[in-house]
């Protein structure tokens, strides 16, 4: 497991506190608290912790300015909890840097499955030029897309966009970061190009393409490439 | 015995009134003197000084020192406010700046000369008008006034002094005044100033004396000014005692009637009337009776004057129909119990009355029972009383005036002139029948002074051409004779009653339209259903019956003021909405031509109703002078409606309301309910959970404990649902729920929420079945994925394990259908609509859902401008339709070019 990996969870209720510690321990990881989000940065910048988890609601500062404050000095994989479920305080918090995003409540094997993506992207050099997911295969080093052993052909567009979701594999990246790393920092607000690539490329990919299993939307938010 | 000292209970009650009115507005003081350089201006500063010295505020709104140095050196001292410049035809006159001493608010205002006329183009007509209006704002006033210029004096003092005083203060204003001081000064004294030099310019002084300064009128002036200051001592006292339930002379509870007429003599009438009536305390009536000879245009607006005067001096004016006067004014007078009616005597019989039944007054008093007469003298008769009787109703008759006589002497020409053609074939005796048909024709068309006429010019040219010998007026025949002078008679009777039937139609089809008219009025705005309508129906009505541009205008919604409804005709710049605002204060009618804002394009009536003033409706007439009375009357009777049926849509509204908050509080009520259930039951599988994994020394096994844990997620799961569901209805209910509509593959959302369904799903087979060409749909992402998961999560909720599930997706005509159909139970037609009421559920189904979602899922779909419905399928299982709106194309795409 993820043995030693230090956390440090920064979360205003001693209940979550105390259920994250009891989990996360018995996970192998070692974990710090800080109650509130001034702690919580100059905790941060003395432990170097390996991940953080932050909740949005802090009696202090609020939980997006925590995590602008600290993406000033650090990029440690941020996960957020929160109990704010509209999807553009997501946005905001994605934007802002975050990893990942959790609404409460959430089931812990959820969030110990993206700690894991989230860590595996932190680690240098993880990323593999080799993708596979089901019976797709890419091989980012040749542009070369197969399913079942058998070349898709895919459009520049479409290929910008899975290798950037390859990229990102189990994140969620917001419409604006997509459209602004394929399309260019102009077209953030066309949102609607998305809708019709990520339908072709399901159309080319997935088994099923009305119950899309390999490109998922989030919806409101984004989009995230199972892991 | 104590109950007989006790007040009438409505004496008291008018008395706390007068006292409460008088509490909230500013108290009114009246120097009072016989005429001018008495010292009213000089006490009533010197009284001003004294209570600035003890700190009050204390400013001039407008001082006449008329240049005398003793009065003006009290001004040093005082705050003045400047007065405002007012230019009318090329020169500046001087006034009082009523909006400065309004907007100053002082405690007290000194404004000398009450009487005066404001230069046109003013706020009001008269600076009696601009103190009420101070008062009303709360500020004290001393003011000036000298006795002749009191309404009821007037002719007393013309009498006298031979004098007509034009500038008059109505009586009333003696009733508001909280105090009267007299300034009292002996004839001998004043003239001797007089020559002093101090009360006018020297080169005036002579003309004076010799005039207005008679000592005659002035010892005439001075008695009436101390009467005056008496009778009001008098009613302070009897006010008093009505207070303090003192025993005291109680008026009886007399109510006079005064009898009005076209005639000059009416004014005194009135006058005097209102003396007696406010000597006996009594309330007063002023009748106008209409007969069915119809008044001329200048009876009819020398009547509205006479109104005029009787309302500002506290009367209540009444127009009554009868032809017989005196039995139409006992009926009225035994109607309203009038205990004491007054009339004019008439001077002079100006009708020669061949069925005489005596004198109108004679039998007036004859039949008057225990009503007492008053008759009272009146002037010298004048024309205009006999112009009353001309039969010139000007809404009916096409001929009035000279061109009636004109055209009845041509008609007499022109028969006569084929008389002469039939003469020698059928007789002179026809030629007298064809006369009298064109006489009674005259009668029909032209009314009766037309008739007599042609009844004299037809039998002259009778005799004079047709009966023997010719071209004489001398008859031969005796028979002839006789037969001329019958043919006179009946041409005369038939000719007046025929006139006299013409106008009795003519008046009842008046009287039938305008009927009509109200009748319409009060119908319409019955059948309207709501204010919108009532006051589109009431514009409509007042500006077709008035040939008039209108307006309406309602307090403002949860705000000061007024403003104009949208259904009005009228156009309204801010002046007028000032009109408007004003009498919506006031509660008085304004604008054209009243005494208050005449220079307003229209005239502002207040909606009267019993609970307040409701709003003001403006009336701009297309013709620009007066209304006649009975027109105006019925304008009034139009207001009234209008504001009755205004304070009923309002009552309605607020009834409305209140059935809506009743709605809402049984819905809490009902969502309370189903909450506290819906929360427990989850709850109390979470706390029974914990509770026994607790326990010590149960000894549960592992797969008890698995259990029990697994219960308490799904508890707490099904908690998270009902929170979710509440806040989403709050969201919705509450309005705040902001759509973010962006262009979303349907088929996307589809995808998205039947991939949260899934574990549902799993124990059923589910198609989805779209268009593959589906256009992009401008939707909330979020939201619409919401529905289909509760669609999806009700079709799971309410089908066995093993169904079938099918969604479909397709554009039909513009829109974008969704349908979402299981195999399950049929739902029973008559729920089929009633399952998307909150909290509602089908009758023996068992509880699942928190009976909420169906009821989101339709607002929200809703909320897109789309519908949701259900139905049983004929092949059996229930289907949910879901139609959005694609009212735009999609965007085009673009490929990225990085």
């Amino acid at each position: 497991m993820s043995s030693g990996a230090r956390v440090l969870v920064i979360d205003d209720e001693v209940q979550i506190r105390r259920f994250l510690r009891i989990s996360l321990e018995a996970n192998g990881y070692e974990v710090h608290e800080a109650a509130a989000g001034l702690d919580g940065i100059s905790r941060a910048a003395q432990l170097r912790p390996d991940l953080i988890i932050l909740d949005m609601g802090l009696p202090d500062i609020d939980g997006l300015e925590v995590l602008r404050r600290l993406r000033e000095w650090t990029t440690t994989p941020t996960i957020i909890l929160s109990v704010r479920d509209a999807d553009d305080d997501k946005v905001a918090a994605l934007d802002a840097g975050a990893d990942d995003y959790l609404t409460k409540p959430f089931s812990l094997e959820e969030l110990m499955a993206r700690m894991r993506v989230t860590q595996r992207h932190a680690l240098p050099g993880s990323q593999s030029h080799l993708f596979k997911a089901g019976d797709i295969a890419v091989d980012l080093s040749r542009r070369l897309v197969t399913r079942n052993g058998e070349a898709v052909k895919l459009t520049p567009t479409e290929y910008a966009l899975l290798r950037l979701l390859i990229q990102h594999a189990g994140r969620v990246l917001t419409h604006k970061q997509i459209l602004r790393e394929v399309w260019g920092p102009e077209y953030v607000e066309e949102t609607h190009y998305l809708r019709v690539y990520f339908a072709q490329l399901r159309q080319k990919l997935e088994e099923n393409p009305s119950l899309p299993a390999l490109i998922l939307t989030e919806p409101g938010v984004g989009y995230r490439l199972a892991a | 015995m104590f109950d007989e000292q006790r007040p009438n209970p409505d004496e008291l009650l008018a008395s706390i009134q007068k006292q409460e009115a008088q509490a909230e507005r500013g108290k009114l003081k009246i120097f009072l003197g016989m005429a001018a350089g008495v010292g009213k201006t000089y006490a009533m500063l010197l009284e001003a000084r004294q209570l600035k010295a003890e700190g009050i505020d204390v400013v001039i709104g407008y001082i006449e020192t008329h240049s005398r140095r003793d009065t003006e050196l009290l001004l040093g001292g005082l705050e003045l406010i400047p007065r405002q410049q007012v230019e009318y035809r090329g020169a500046w006159l001087e006034e009082m700046d009523l909006e400065a001493v309004l907007e100053r608010r002082p405690a007290l205002v000194l404004v000398d000369e009450l009487a005066h006329t404001n230069a046109p183009g003013s706020r009001h007509a008269k600076r009696h008008q601009d103190v009420l209006d101070i008062l009303e704002a709360g500020s004290d006033v001393y003011t000036t006034v000298n006795v002749q210029h009191f309404e009821s004096r007037a002719d007393a003092v013309r009498e006298i002094t031979g004098i007509t005083i034009h500038e008059t203060v109505p009586d009333t204003l003696l009733e508001l005044a909280n105090d009267i001081e007299l300034i009292d000064l002996t004839p001998e004294e004043l003239r001797k100033r007089l020559f002093e030099g101090k009360v006018y310019t020297p080169e005036r002084v002579n003309v004076a004396a010799d005039n207005f300064f008679r000592v005659g009128n002035l010892t005439a002036l001075r008695m009436m000014a101390l009467r005056l200051t008496a009778e009001r001592v008098d009613h302070q006292l009897q006010d008093y005692m009505e207070l303090k339930r003192i025993a005291g002379p109680w008026k009886s509870g007399e109510r006079l009637m005064v009898a009005i007429g076209p005639g000059p003599f009416s004014a005194r009438l009135i006058r005097w009337t209102r003396r007696m009536a406010y000597n006996l305390e009594a309330p007063w009536l002023a009748v106008f009776v209409e007969s069915s000879h119809p008044l001329s245009d200048e009876a009819r607006a020398t009547v509205n004057r006479h109104f005029d005067l009787a309302r500002s001096l506290g009367a209540e004016v009444l127009t009554v129909a009868g032809d017989d006067v005196p039995d139409t004014l006992l009926h009225l007078a035994r109607r309203r119990n009038i205990t004491q009616i007054i009339i004019g005597k008439p001077l002079t019989k100006r009708r020669i009355k061949l069925f005489n039944r005596g004198s109108y007054v004679e039998r007036l008093i004859h039949d008057s029972g225990d009503i007492d007469v008053y008759v009272v003298t009146g002037d010298e008769p004048s024309n205009e009383s006999s112009k009353a009787a001309l039969p010139t109703l000007p809404r009916i008759d096409r001929h009035s005036g000279w061109r009636g006589y004109l055209l009845a002497a041509g008609a007499i020409g022109l028969i006569t002139l084929a008389d002469l053609l039939i003469v020698p074939i059928a007789g002179y005796q026809l030629v007298g029948l064809t006369d009298l048909l064109a006489v009674l024709l005259v009668a029909i068309y032209l009314g009766r002074g037309p008739a007599l006429l042609a009844a004299v010019l037809s039998a002259l040219s009778w005799n004079y051409l047709f009966i023997e010998p010719h071209l004489t007026f001398q008859i031969s025949l005796p028979q002839d004779i006789a037969l001329l002078l019958l043919y006179f008679v009946i041409a005369l009777f038939a000719g007046n009653l025929t006139a006299r039937l013409r106008i009795r139609e003519q008046q009842a089809q008046y009287n039938a339209e305008r009927n009509l008219a109200l009748f319409t009025l009060t119908h319409e705005t019955a059948g309207a259903v709501d204010m919108d309508a009532v006051l589109t129906t009431a514009v409509e009505q007042v500006g077709r019956v008035f040939d008039a541009e209108v307006a309406v205008l309602l307090p403002r919604v949860g705000g000061d003021g007024i403003v104009a409804h949208p259904s009005g005709s009228l156009t309204m710049d801010e002046k007028e909405e000032g009109v408007a605002n004003w009498v919506f204060e006031h509660g008085r009618v304004a604008g054209r031509n009243t005494d208050t804002l005449p220079k307003a394009s229209a005239r502002y009536y207040p909606l009267h109703t019993p609970s307040g003033i409701v709003g003001v409706i403006g009336i701009r007439r297309h013709a620009t002078e007066r209304l006649p009375f009975d027109q105006e009357s019925l304008l009034e009777t139009f207001v009234g409606q209008i504001a009755l049926a205004v304070e009923r849509e309002m009552l309605d509204e607020a009834a409305e309301q209140a059935a809506l908050l009743r709605e809402s509080e049984r819905l809490s009520a009902a969502l309370l309910n189903s909450i506290s259930h819906e929360l427990r039951t989850p709850i109390a599988s979470i706390r029974g959970g914990a509770d026994s994994l607790l326990q010590p020394g149960t000894g549960l096994g592992d797969d008890a404990r698995r259990q029990l844990t697994h219960d308490i997620l799904d508890a707490s799961e099904r908690l998270n649902r009902l929170v979710e569901n509440l806040l989403d209805m709050s969201r919705l209910e509450s309005g705040r729920l902001h759509l973010k509509q962006e262009w979303c593959d349907v088929r996307e959302i589809i995808g998205v929420a039947a991939n949260r369904l899934s574990s549902c799903l799993m124990e059923r087979s589910l198609t989805i079945d779209s268009q593959s060409d589906l256009p992009l749909v401008k939707l909330d992402f979020v939201l619409i994925e919401q529905v289909l998961v509760n669609l999806l999560d009700n079709a799971c909720a309410y089908t066995p394990p093993g169904t079938h599930i099918r969604i479909q997706a397709r554009e039909l005509n513009g829109w974008c259908e969704l349908t979402i159909s299981n195999d399950g139970p049929p739902i029973p037609t008559a729920d089929l609509e009633r399952i998307f009421d909150k909290f509602y559920r089908v009758p023996g189904q068992v509880i699942t859902g928190t009976g909420l979602g169906l009821s989101i899922s339709r607002g929200l779909v809703e909320a897109h401008g789309g519908t949701l419905t259900a139905e049983n399928q004929p092949t059996g299982g229930v289907r949910f339709t879901l139609r959005l709106p694609m009212p735009d194309e999609p965007p085009t795409v673009r490929e990225a070019t990085q």
